[in-house]
């Protein structure tokens, strides 16, 4: 199949779109806060900016599409939320001038943020006022990179809508809505005036939406009246004619199902930046019964769904994610927002959730070929290969997407973290790799952990070695430590130390959240903020959760493993050796490094005594934060991934025992480090998989590929069977890259930081840097022809 | 009467039910091209034939080998110093070393620590050689797939073969040999009905060509592989595909007479030379006799399938349904 005319344009117009940053919501949340400051409680405030942005903000119906409404005033124009964080003139001259995820920021932008939203915001936007909350021993700690904090300038979204919107619409939950409000208790309730109010703000948010739908439908009767194209007009009559029915009904249609779904998203990125933008979830198990439906009744073939997804896909990929400022742009800096879409997995009742919708959205995932929308598939053992077979002909073609899913321990991870089961199976991953009941679930990522920058600081007594600054406790001079417990023990006091820090900054920046922005438009959509009268900030969720995310644990084990089998077990080198070659950053020892690099055990080899390190330092770090309670009424749990964080928290973390050289990027996800791996995918799963995912909330695993390694039907067939191994010993995430021509020619270069690269030859599989210039040179030209 | 090299190296002992132990110098997880699904391939060092063109130079020899990746050495010198018998000296782009001197012990492999030197070849116990087999259960398990013994020739070690396929076959895993087949019947018969599945070498049907490439007569493969025929055991045959050396319509078409001749029909799987190799060859300071020879083009391969083909044979190239 290819993409029809009309979705190869829009996938066209949207790819040569420029980023640039839209002046337009900020001034209008300004005008709004200006003319009311101080007036309003904070949902009816948050509830009328939300009314006054979707009322004013730019209407657009353009040229050729089915699916209609722009988050800003033109695809890739993108906002900003100044009464969250106000970009300052040095961010905004940064953004136009650096050269990756760039952002054109014209003059006239450049003066309402010097005259207007720097002047208003400065000390009142949110951002502001969390720093002012932190304390010095926060501050220290954020500096030095021992974690990062994601509340500080986006808005804890991480949530993904389920079915509800493809039942009701908002006309119905205002019922509930009016419903919730009748059974107040007044008499009891000491809470009766704050849940009079939420549902009260909630409600505004719903007119709010359905007008903004009514202001597209207007719009698309306007230019219908003028079209000349006898097609298009139909088209725009029909536009029209769907924005009149959603959201304010149920839809009656496929079309009318991904419209509605595309205003709740609006609606959502506008009310404010939510982390991982939104998502539809399990969007092939949300459309079927629309899907099948239009089949039967001929109002919908294959080829018009191909194509009204087609036009929703370009939807996603024209709102580059907000920009952001300061260490966040450096830990998490891409265009791409996150939204998973989910395929396969199960159904509520357990049955294997797959149907032909499935297959139709792996096609258009593959004709696409954007990178957002972001895409998974849900692989349960009930799943049919067939179906992992077809993922796997899309991921061998180079374009990372989609990633695969456990969705057997997904629901096992959601129960252990007391979900019942029907909202497990409900719920699926999102943003990353992290889990969620969806629709029903306010599950936080609060900030990346650094685990190998702990150990530097337990190798200096507390110091961090880069700025000379104490920002840990004193757990003494590691060289006089007699035994490998002695040093995880000091590792263990600073680690508690540091998460201490985290939990109680994060626990004042929830209340600053919930008290300051309450989000009623989000409210409106999750469980069960209507019924439980409460906004999704302050714990109204049926579930709300907290996490920290644990990054560099491949990095972390090697060198612990190093310290453990060279200087308390084989006595290879001392301590002070060790932390001399470190603090030298192995100038003083060429040979130490290459001992830690090629004499010592590492984890990605499926070898127990650096994989049973690796699961110590887990534990470590599930018992520290696992079960810890956040101020939604919810708890803390841990997961292990990224995204692009692993690089800064290098950045900040001298050499490290593994022989990382000094402010090299640390492991990602829980991937061995780098050339770490030696015995191919096989030793690298069973590594990964002896660490409890079914305890974590979500751990990311990338796994590099060669193209040819899965070519054909029998590759395919040995790719399902990997996957299917990892996930029977319980792994829950699995991504495979593949080596583009590029990367081996880096791999020529630098051999030893590829050293785990595995390459086809030809009916045969090698390491790539084991072969000789001439063959490596052959597989290079070959890679690039087959690229894209 | 055949005689057939032997390794050298056995563990005193085997014979009076001690361990027996076997010289192996890899084991490669997720092999995926030797046999049907997940499997990991153990090679045995050593083989009774002599093929000039072998393209795993390492496996020839029945002893261990000392490897040396030149592209790796940095000139630093510590094997120079810890070499007793001072077989080692530095040249402009590595060291080198006399073989005629090298006494094998290892301290040059110890020392070296951007791993340039290596010892291909090492005596394991079959138990070892089990704990890295089944550390992939899982996937032979998801996959039918199993462990394939391959090498060098695994039946030239036959006691050690049988304790393994013995161990693999009390814990449920199946087994491939990967064979050339030269090896006296009785040996090949008591070991063949542990056996789940033979990949089986043929290269030269025409007795006067076999003996020149490999350096042995082909009388003793055909017989075992007739054998092998009449007692119904499974076996894929593989033909690899040497350019200029293996390729005429001559021997293509009496590989399929033979193989279509046979009591039992099996399938042959065509894979094409590639020059993967070529580099250990010096490593070994071996003497590649054809280092331009190219792989076959597309072309040939289909023609050479075709021509399999007429015989009504199951063809698969590189185990790809062709």
């Amino acid at each position: 199949m290819s993409l029809s005319e009309r979705v190869a344009q829009l996938r066209q117009q949207s790819l040569d779109a420029k980023p640039t940053v839209s002046a337009e919501r900020g001034q209008l949340v300004t005008d709004f806060y200006e003319s009311v400051d101080g007036e309003l409680s904070a949902p009816r405030r948050r509830a009328l900016a939300f009314q006054h942005l979707l009322s004013n903000k730019s209407i657009c119906v353009l040229e050729g599409e089915l699916i209609v409404g722009e988050r800003g005033p033109a695809p890739k124009a993108t906002p900003t939320y100044p009464e969250v964080c106000c970009h300052s003139l040095k961010d905004l001259e940064i953004l136009d001038s650096r050269e990756k995820v760039w952002f054109a920021v014209d003059d006239e932008t450049r003066d309402v943020f010097r005259d207007r939203l720097i002047p208003f915001w400065t000390e009142k936007s949110l951002r502001d006022l969390i720093m002012k909350e932190m304390t010095e021993e926060w501050k220290d700690a954020y500096e030095a990179g021992i974690f990062t904090e994601f509340m500080e300038q986006r808005a804890p979204g991480h949530t993904v809508l389920d079915d509800k919107i493809y039942r009701k619409g908002f006309l119905d939950f205002q019922a509930d809505i009016r419903c919730s409000l009748d059974q107040l208790d007044w008499l009891n309730d000491p809470a009766a005036l704050a849940k009079k109010e939420q549902p009260e703000a909630m409600d505004i948010c719903a007119d709010a939406l359905i007008w903004y739908a009514e202001l597209h439908t207007r719009k698309a009767e306007e230019l219908a009246a003028s079209e000349k194209d006898p097609q298009r007009k139909q088209e725009l009559q029909r536009i029209a004619e769907v924005c009149e029915r959603v959201p304010a009904h149920a839809p009656r249609d496929f079309w009318e199902a991904l419209q509605y779904y595309w205003f709740v998203h609006l609606g959502v990125i506008t009310e404010l930046n939510t982390w991982d933008a939104f998502n539809p979830g399990h969007l092939d198990r949300h459309l079927y019964p629309f899907y099948k439906k239009g089949l039967a009744d001929g109002t919908l073939t294959e080829e018009s769904a191909r194509e009204l997804l087609g036009c929703f896909w370009v939807k996603f990929n024209n709102q580059p994610a907000p920009p952001k400022v300061g260490v966040t742009a450096e830990e998490s800096n891409t265009y791409t927002d996150f939204a998973q879409i989910n395929t396969g997995g199960l159904n509520e009742d357990g049955s294997d959730g797959v149907n032909e919708l499935t297959y139709l959205i792996l096609d258009v995932i593959e004709e696409m070929r954007l990178v957002q929308p972001s895409s998974s598939v849900q692989l349960s053992k009930k799943n049919p290969d067939a179906f992992i077979k077809r993922a796997g002909k899309i991921i061998r073609t180079g374009f990372g997407q989609p990633s695969i899913f456990n969705a057997d321990l997904i629901v096992q991870e959601l129960v252990r973290q007391g979900k019942s089961v029907e909202d497990a199976r409900a719920g699926g991953s999102s943003g990353c790799v992290e889990v969620g009941a969806f629709g029903k679930e306010n599950y936080n990522l609060t900030g990346y952990f650094n685990m190998p920058k702990v150990l530097e600081v337990t190798l200096n007594d507390g110091v961090d070695p880069r700025t000379g600054k104490r920002i840990g406790i004193e757990t003494g001079d590691p060289a006089t430590f007699e035994s490998f417990d002695d040093l995880f023990d000091a590792y263990r006091q600073q680690l508690l130390h540091f998460i201490d820090i985290k939990h109680r900054g994060n626990n004042v920046i929830e209340r600053l959240w919930a008290t300051h922005i309450p989000t009623p438009f989000l409210s409106l959509i999750i469980d069960d903020c209507i019924a439980n009268g409460k906004d999704y900030h302050d714990g109204g969720a049926r579930y709300n959760t907290s996490y920290i995310q644990g990054v560099g644990i491949g990095t972390i084990t090697d060198a612990m493993t190093a310290i453990k089998h060279h200087v308390f077990e084989e006595k290879t080198f001392s301590m002070r050796d060790l932390l001399d070659g470190l603090a030298s950053d192995f100038e003083s020892d060429g040979k130490l490094q290459k001992r830690l690099l090629n004499r010592t055990p590492k984890y990605g080899n499926d070898d127990d005594y650096a994989d049973s390190v690796m699961r110590r330092l887990f534990e470590a770090y599930f018992e520290t934060v696992d079960g810890r309670p956040n101020t939604r009424g919810g708890k803390y749990h841990v997961n292990l991934l990224p995204t692009t964080c692993h690089i800064y928290f290098g950045s900040v973390c001298g050499a490290s025992a593994d022989g990382r050289k000094a402010w090299q990027p640390v492991s990602e996800g829980i991937s061995p480090v780098q050339g770490a791996d030696r015995h191919g995918p096989t030793a690298v799963l069973n590594s990964a998989a002896k660490m409890d995912h079914a305890r974590t909330g979500g751990t990311l695993l990338n796994q590099k590929l060669s193209p040819g390694l899965i070519d054909g039907e029998q590759g395919l067939e040995k790719f399902a069977h990997l996957v299917r191994g990892y996930f029977r010993q319980d792994g829950h995430h699995i991504q495979f890259n593949v080596i583009d021509a590029e990367t081996l020619r880096a791999a020529q270069a630098e051999p030893e930081m590829y050293r785990d690269l595995i390459v086809r030859v030809a009916g045969y599989s090698d390491y790539f840097c084991d072969l000789g210039k001439a063959l490596q040179d052959e597989i290079i030209a070959r890679t690039e022809q087959t690229e894209f | 009467m055949i005689i057939i090299r032997q390794p050298q190296p056995r563990a005193p002992g085997a014979a009076d039910g001690t361990v027996t132990t076997g010289t192996i110098f890899d084991i490669k997880k997720f092999a995926i091209h030797d046999g049907p699904g997940v499997r990991t391939t153990v090679f045995f060092k050593g083989c009774p034939l002599g093929c000039w063109l072998c393209h795993n130079p390492e496996s020839q020899a029945f002893e261990p080998e000392l490897m040396l990746r030149d592209g790796r050495c940095d000139r630093c010198g510590d094997c120079i110093d810890v070499c007793e018998p001072i077989a080692i000296s530095l040249n402009e782009t590595a060291v080198h070393i006399d073989r005629a001197r090298c006494d094998l012990c290892g301290n040059c492999v110890d020392v070296c620590l951007p791993e340039a030197i290596e010892i291909a070849g090492r005596q394991v116990t079959p138990e070892e050689v089990m704990r890295e087999i089944e550390k992939d259960f899982v996937y032979y398990d998801e996959s039918d797939g199993g462990v394939t013994f391959s090498g060098g020739e695994p039946l030239s070690q036959a006691d050690f073969l049988v304790d393994l396929l013995a161990l693999c076959k009390a814990r449920g895993i199946r087994t491939a040999v990967d064979t050339c087949g030269y090896l006296a019947h009785d040996i090949f018969r008591m070991v063949a009905a542990n056996v789940d599945l033979f990949l089986y070498d043929l290269k030269i049907i025409e007795d006067c060509r076999h003996t020149e490439f490999t350096g042995y007569s082909n009388q003793s493969i055909h017989e075992n592989l007739r054998w092998l025929a009449d007692n119904e055991r499974p076996v894929i045959v593989r033909f690899p595909l040497l350019p200029g050396i293996n390729d005429d319509e001559e021997n293509v078409g009496a590989l399929a007479i033979l193989v279509s001749s046979l009591s039992n029909r099996y399938p042959v799987d065509v894979l094409p030379y590639h020059k993967a190799g070529v580099d250990k060859y010096a490593r070994l300071d071996k003497e590649h006799r054809l280092p331009e020879l190219d792989p076959p083009t597309e072309e040939r391969i289909e023609q050479v399938v075709r021509q399999l083909k007429e015989y009504e044979l199951q063809v698969t190239v590189r185990g790809e349904r062709v």
